[in-house]
């Protein structure tokens, strides 16, 4: 046995960890920057079509969303169209025209990105990009995911 | 020797060896509700409502391109019933007519400043389709810009800055973007 005890080195075998929590932080802090919470509970159910030609906002501190598709009933079925501005569903189209209006004083440079599934019919896009022109906000952005 | 005497003090120092865990949670917490999602989307700017008292300025008939799409995504671009897939070719075309070079066809625009694009749908056409449409069109605008950049500095319009010179003269005075959305038809059959 003796022979074996001399064959191994008398060095630490441990890795040193006192550094770890400056790593762990560091991942923290990159993380808490780049973080967005999730804004909205969504209320209606959209799946992004796909664009060539799309560009990137840069500036999300100027984004409002308006979330357009069919509404969820339940954990499968779902109801008809619907449109949601933040946290609630907007019954009557010609709200909008106020609640945007509110938003554009509070933000003059507003963007407002819409986020429409993609087989909702295009006649209550119109509707709502109508109700945008009155409102004054009128730059728009249609999301689209990268077409792959 | 009785102060040699007196009681060991416990160490005065905050125990650090649970730090990482705390970090770790917090990371953990950070990881799960993080939402790394870029917004990618196709840009536009909306129209003023025009004012009632004043006409609009009338437009020739041959510098507007009209697109009709309808409900089941067939597309009328003239007049002329033609496929998706045509659609940015024959949009290039009709934006580079008599520019200098080209010649000059009779029912396509004076140029790329006077031409207009128009799409229109109905209100039943599903949003992809329409979407599909808009991507062609500024697919075509964006194909020209960049052939125009290369030609003129070397460089990819994508390259330029927005706020340069360079941008806002291919931008504005050679291609400018008029994209009009026309009201959707009711469209019930």
């Amino acid at each position: 046995m003796a022979h074996f005890k001399k064959k191994s080195a008398n060095t630490k075998q441990d890795v040193p960890t006192s550094a770890m929590p400056d790593v762990v932080f560091m991942l923290l802090i990159f993380f808490m920057v780049t973080t967005v919470l999730r804004e909205v509970e969504l209320k209606v159910q959209i799946d992004y079509t796909q664009a060539e030609n799309i560009e990137k906002i840069e500036q999300k501190r100027l984004v409002s969303y308006i979330y357009i598709g069919p509404e969820r009933l339940g954990p499968t079925e779902v109801g008809e169209s619907k449109v949601q501005i933040d946290d609630a569903i907007v019954e009557d189209i010609n709200a909008i025209r106020t609640i945007m209006y509110d938003k554009l004083m509070e933000q003059p440079r507003l963007i407002v990105s819409l986020r429409v599934d993609r087989d909702s019919d295009f006649g209550l896009i119109t509707d709502v990009t109508q109700e945008l022109r009155h409102a004054g906000t009128l730059r728009i952005n249609y999301s689209t995911k990268r077409e792959i | 020797m009785a102060l040699l005497n007196k009681k060991k003090r416990p160490d005065p120092e905050i125990p650090g060896s649970s730090l990482a865990d705390i970090a770790f949670l917090l990371l953990i917490f950070f990881l799960v509700t993080t939402t790394i999602n870029v917004d990618t989307g196709i840009g536009l700017t909306l129209p003023p409502i025009p004012d009632e008292n004043v006409e609009p300025p009338p437009i020739k008939e041959r510098n507007l391109l009209n697109i009709l799409v309808n409900a089941q995504g067939l597309v009328l671009l003239d007049e002329t019933p033609s496929s998706i897939t045509e659609v940015k070719q024959k949009v290039k075309d009709f934006i580079t007519n008599c520019e200098p070079g080209n010649p000059c066809v009779e029912d396509l625009s004076e140029g790329p400043t006077d031409a207009i694009i128009s799409i229109k749908t109905d209100r039943q056409t599903p949003y992809n389709i329409y979407v599909n449409m808009l991507d062609e069109v500024i697919g075509a605008y964006n194909e020209l810009r960049d052939e125009k950049a290369r030609e003129l500095y070397g460089v990819p319009f994508k390259a330029l800055e927005e706020t340069s010179q360079e941008y806002q003269a291919i931008a504005k005075d050679v291609y400018p973007k008029k994209i009009s959305i026309a009201e959707p038809d009711e469209g019930n059959s």
